[in-house]
């Protein structure tokens, strides 16, 4: 587990030919480490008939709501699953 | 009737009898898993099976639960998977099942934007709404507006936690309990927590005094 709550992570920006579960809209957006769920089999492997191995750690990212959607204008947040490869620590 | 389009290769009509294309998709996929062999149709059958005789009613016994246990509920929030065991309900085949709870000052909303993942287990089929396009992109971009839609304003100070379920973890909300149903009793609460409750687009309401 390279990342621990409340460490504040980027989440790639890059694209991705396939199958995977980053959504586009959190992609490039700075959001905090709400909880480490542990490691899980890679859909991006495992959805292509392979065993998903190795296992990658998941995270739980929470993400203000107003830095995902620029009109938004309340102090709401948005909660997204992210495995590791995803992230980056930001600054 | 034409077939409304032109190309270069006759076919038959995509359609046949009003059957949805993507129901028609999943049969034809159904029928090349089995004659591959990785799947029978009794394996369908049974899955089939397995998915509509799951219901609500099994989430609700844990709202309720957790409504009159305070030592329940702290074991229902830290891992729902045992503590559905524990009430004897099947948590399903996900690894971690995970309740959120609504508070006074916290409400809870869960979406799938990619997919449709869903507690089937504790929930039963996900509603058709839940699945739809509409639901799925506006339910992270503008949740208080879907909310409205759903009949639940929400007040200024209270936070909306939107989840998305992008992974291996399902989301169950837990309900704040309505006030006035103190003489209520588990089975009778339980009969208030609705499905669209414990996806976080709806909230129990007492029963209206006969």
């Amino acid at each position: 587990m390279t990342f621990r709550a409340g460490q504040r992570v980027r989440v790639s920006p890059r694209a991705h030919r396939g199958h995977h579960r980053t959504p586009g809209y959190i992609k490039g957006k700075v959001g905090t480490v709400e909880r480490v769920h542990g490691t899980f089999t890679n859909p991006e492997t495992r959805s292509y008939g392979g065993d998903g191995l190795p296992e990658e750690a998941l995270y739980l990212v929470g993400f203000e709501q107003g830095m995902v959607w620029p009109d938004y204008d309340r102090r709401d947040r948005i909660f997204v699953d992210v495995f590791e490869h995803w992230l980056e620590e930001a600054e | 009737m034409s077939d409304g389009h032109d190309h270069d290769h006759p076919h038959e009509p995509i359609t046949s009898d009003g059957e949805p294309a993507a129901a028609a998709r999943a049969r034809a996929l159904e029928a090349l898993l089995v004659e591959k062999g990785i799947v029978t149709r009794e394996d369908v059958r049974r899955g089939i099976d397995w998915l509509v005789s799951r219901s609500p009613a099994d989430g609700a016994r844990l709202v309720a639960r957790a409504w009159v246990d305070p030592d329940f509920k702290s074991r229902l929030l830290a891992d729902a998977r045992d503590a559905a065991l524990e009430l004897g309900l099947d948590p399903g085949p996900s690894p971690v099942v995970e309740a959120l709870e609504n508070t006074e000052s916290v409400h809870n909303l869960v979406v799938c934007t990619l997919c449709s993942c869903y507690p089937r287990a504790l929930l039963g089929p996900p509603p058709a709404w839940y699945k739809s396009l509409p639901y799925r992109s506006r339910a992270v971009s503008d949740p208080r507006g879907v909310l409205h839609e759903f009949g639940v304003d929400l007040d200024d100070d209270v936070e909306l936690r939107v989840h998305d379920s992008t992974a291996d973890i399902r989301y169950l909300v837990v309900p704040r309990r309505p006030a006035g149903t103190d003489s209520l009793t588990e089975d009778e609460l339980a009969a208030l927590v609705t499905r669209d409750a414990m996806i976080g687009v709806a909230q129990p309401e007492a029963p209206v005094a006969a």
